[in-house]
């Protein structure tokens, strides 16, 4: 029954109804019949945002719940994601110092100062788990989570001390509300990250399975290993940059593909993107329906539900080892 | 054949495994034995190139292993560690069709799956291909990891400590197939097993490992020998030809006392 609910083609259905109803809610009313009849305002809300919005939803969403897959595979551990490894504040500490440099900078260079970060913090992560030898599940996503927490503390203190305050607290809660035309279009380069993602799922699981296990199989783990971080933390710093932190995502929606459909990568990259875009339309719609003609920011929303369900996680954790 | 030379591994200053050298003769069942902390492993694993050694060389029919490209070797030796358990929720199938990787990449042609398809008949796992892994049996899974090392088809097969959290039966049935391995299908089988009456009933070859070293290596009949096991382990050991099998009994001192009151008891029945 549950296997049947996350079949890709039900997945897409869902994930297509959505985008459309995504495209027609909004403070400027535009409604399907009007679609062939469309008044050039609307037209243009449609070309310049709605369009935007939903297609940066889709490949966010996406990327953000593979890069988690990945992340949970190569560290072998269900609660490493991008924001318990850190990965995310890192991307945001990244762009601060960009700013803060330059001025004047654009959005690729604010990309580059972010991927930067981003690999590194990456990189330092999985030297501090493969160092330590506690390997307890929850241990491992904690490092992380006080490791992001020191950087995020660095980003406050660097943005006190410069006045920036309130440009950081803009990639604090991520918002698809600023997206327009000419100012998300570098997160189109997600797809080709992705589709690398897809090509490398059977290395990537059997990464998961260990060194020598990889070794045994003749497969070159240090390579595959550093080919998914890299895409990690690049799908990472690009999300941070065109809309924010989108916390729980990359931790919460693979873990539920994993639930029912196991954890080949094969059989649930894909479940994994397209659910992970059909939670973030939901929660944006949501979001700007509730409290229209006002909008609660996706990040927000997202966290609200996703810690309810990864207590739920949890709780279902603790009771399938008791 | 596999020829060991001088192999030596550091862990510091501490030698593990120190100048051993020994050779693997092909379409036979080769135990390693000896003490914890033997060094079995070890070897095992820079034999397996799974560890890169300090000094010497492992010659695979007599070429450096560790000069041939990792993919290549992956078709002519495998090797199962015991630190193989996993969290992963992967079916039993997909855990054989990972054999197939050396010469697929993932991309199964229906060649693959056919071996996959033989390698589940061959180990009785069609009830089971499509259960996850972490919800067998400790002897299934084993089973699953053997078939997988069926499917990989080399010519070479390394499995360390197989019968490790095994009742009887089932290790009795593993040992079983990995002599019908050897008979039908002219695998090599290297092994670390710590039952040593294990090792005398369904091995060919014995080597004996003591601190890092080789204290002996030969037929099984010329190591299963009381002075030889005694100053192995360092401990008393008889040895009992039961059905045609030697079989070490070591049960301290009291060994003596306790087989005479199990012949007393059987002559009262």
């Amino acid at each position: 029954m549950a296997q049947k609910l996350f079949r890709i083609d039900i997945l897409i259905i869902i994930l297509i109804i959505l985008s459309i109803i995504s495209m027609f809610v909004g403070v400027i009313p535009l409604s399907i019949n009007e679609i062939f009849n469309l008044s050039e305002q609307q037209q243009n809300i449609l070309a310049t945002s709605r369009f935007p919005r939903t297609v940066s939803i889709i490949i966010a969403g996406a990327s953000l719940a593979v890069s988690g897959l990945i992340m949970q595979q190569l560290t072998r551990n269900k609660f490493v994601s991008p924001t318990t490894a850190g990965t995310m504040d890192w991307a945001q500490l990244g762009i601060l110092i960009g700013l803060v440099m330059f001025p004047a900078i654009n959005l690729f260079g604010r990309l580059a100062f972010s991927l930067v970060l981003a690999i590194f913090g990456t990189l330092l992560f999985m030297q501090i788990i493969t160092r330590i030898k506690l390997k307890d599940v929850i241990f491992v996503p904690l490092i992380g989570l006080m490791l992001g927490g020191v950087v995020s503390s660095i980003a406050t203190f660097i943005a006190l001390r410069t006045n920036s305050l309130q440009v950081i607290s803009g990639w604090m809660h991520g918002s698809f509300s600023t997206v327009i035309s000419g100012r998300y279009e570098i997160l189109y380069i997600s797809i080709p990250l992705l589709i690398i993602a897809v090509l490398f799922a059977n290395q990537f699981t059997v990464a998961g399975m260990g060194e020598d296990f990889s070794k045994n199989l003749g497969m070159n783990y240090t390579r595959v290993l550093y080919t998914g971080l890299f895409i990690t933390a690049a799908i990472t710093a690009l999300v941070v940059v065109t809309v924010g932190m989108l916390p729980f995502l990359g931790l919460i929606i693979p873990n539920i593909v994993s639930m029912f459909k196991g954890d080949h990568l094969q059989k649930t990259i894909y479940s994994t993107a397209v659910l992970g875009a059909i939670f973030v339309m939901f929660c944006d719609i949501l979001g700007r329906v509730l409290i229209y003609p006002y909008e609660i920011s996706v990040g927000l929303m997202i966290a609200i539900f996703g810690s309810f369900i990864f207590l739920w996680m949890i709780y279902r954790r603790v009771k399938t080892n008791a | 054949m596999i020829s060991v030379k001088g192999i030596t591994k550091l862990y510091g200053d501490k030698k593990v495994v120190d100048d051993v050298s020994l050779s693997i003769a092909k379409g036979k069942i080769t135990s390693l034995i000896g003490p914890n902390g033997a060094g079995k492993s070890t070897v095992l694993s820079m034999i397996t190139r799974l560890l890169d050694n300090d000094s010497g060389d492992v010659l695979l029919e007599g070429e450096n292993i560790f000069t041939q490209p990792n993919s290549e070797l992956a078709k002519k030796i495998s090797i199962l560690k015991q630190s193989n358990h996993l969290e992963l929720k992967i079916t039993v199938r997909e855990l054989i069709a990972f054999g197939r990787y050396p010469y697929s990449k993932g991309r199964l042609t229906n060649e693959d799956n056919a071996l996959i398809d033989e390698a589940i008949d061959y180990m009785e796992l069609g009830e089971f291909e499509d259960r996850f892994i972490d919800e067998l049996s400790g002897g299934q899974r084993q089973r699953a990891y053997i078939a997988m090392t069926i499917a990989q088809d080399t010519e070479y097969i390394f499995l360390d400590e197989p019968l490790n959290n095994l009742d009887m039966k089932h290790s009795v049935q593993i040992m079983q197939i990995l002599r019908r391995l050897v008979r039908e299908r002219n695998k090599t089988i290297i092994i670390v097993i710590h039952d040593i009456n294990f090792a005398s009933c369904y091995s060919d070859n014995i080597v004996a490992l003591k601190d890092g070293e080789v204290a002996i290596s030969g037929t099984k009949n010329e190591v299963i020998k009381k002075d030889i096991l005694e100053d192995i382990y360092e401990m008393e050991i008889n040895i009992e030809c039961i059905m045609g099998h030697q079989i070490c009994i070591y049960f301290d001192e009291h060994a003596d006392a306790t087989v005479d009151d199990f012949v007393k008891e059987q002559a009262q029945i």
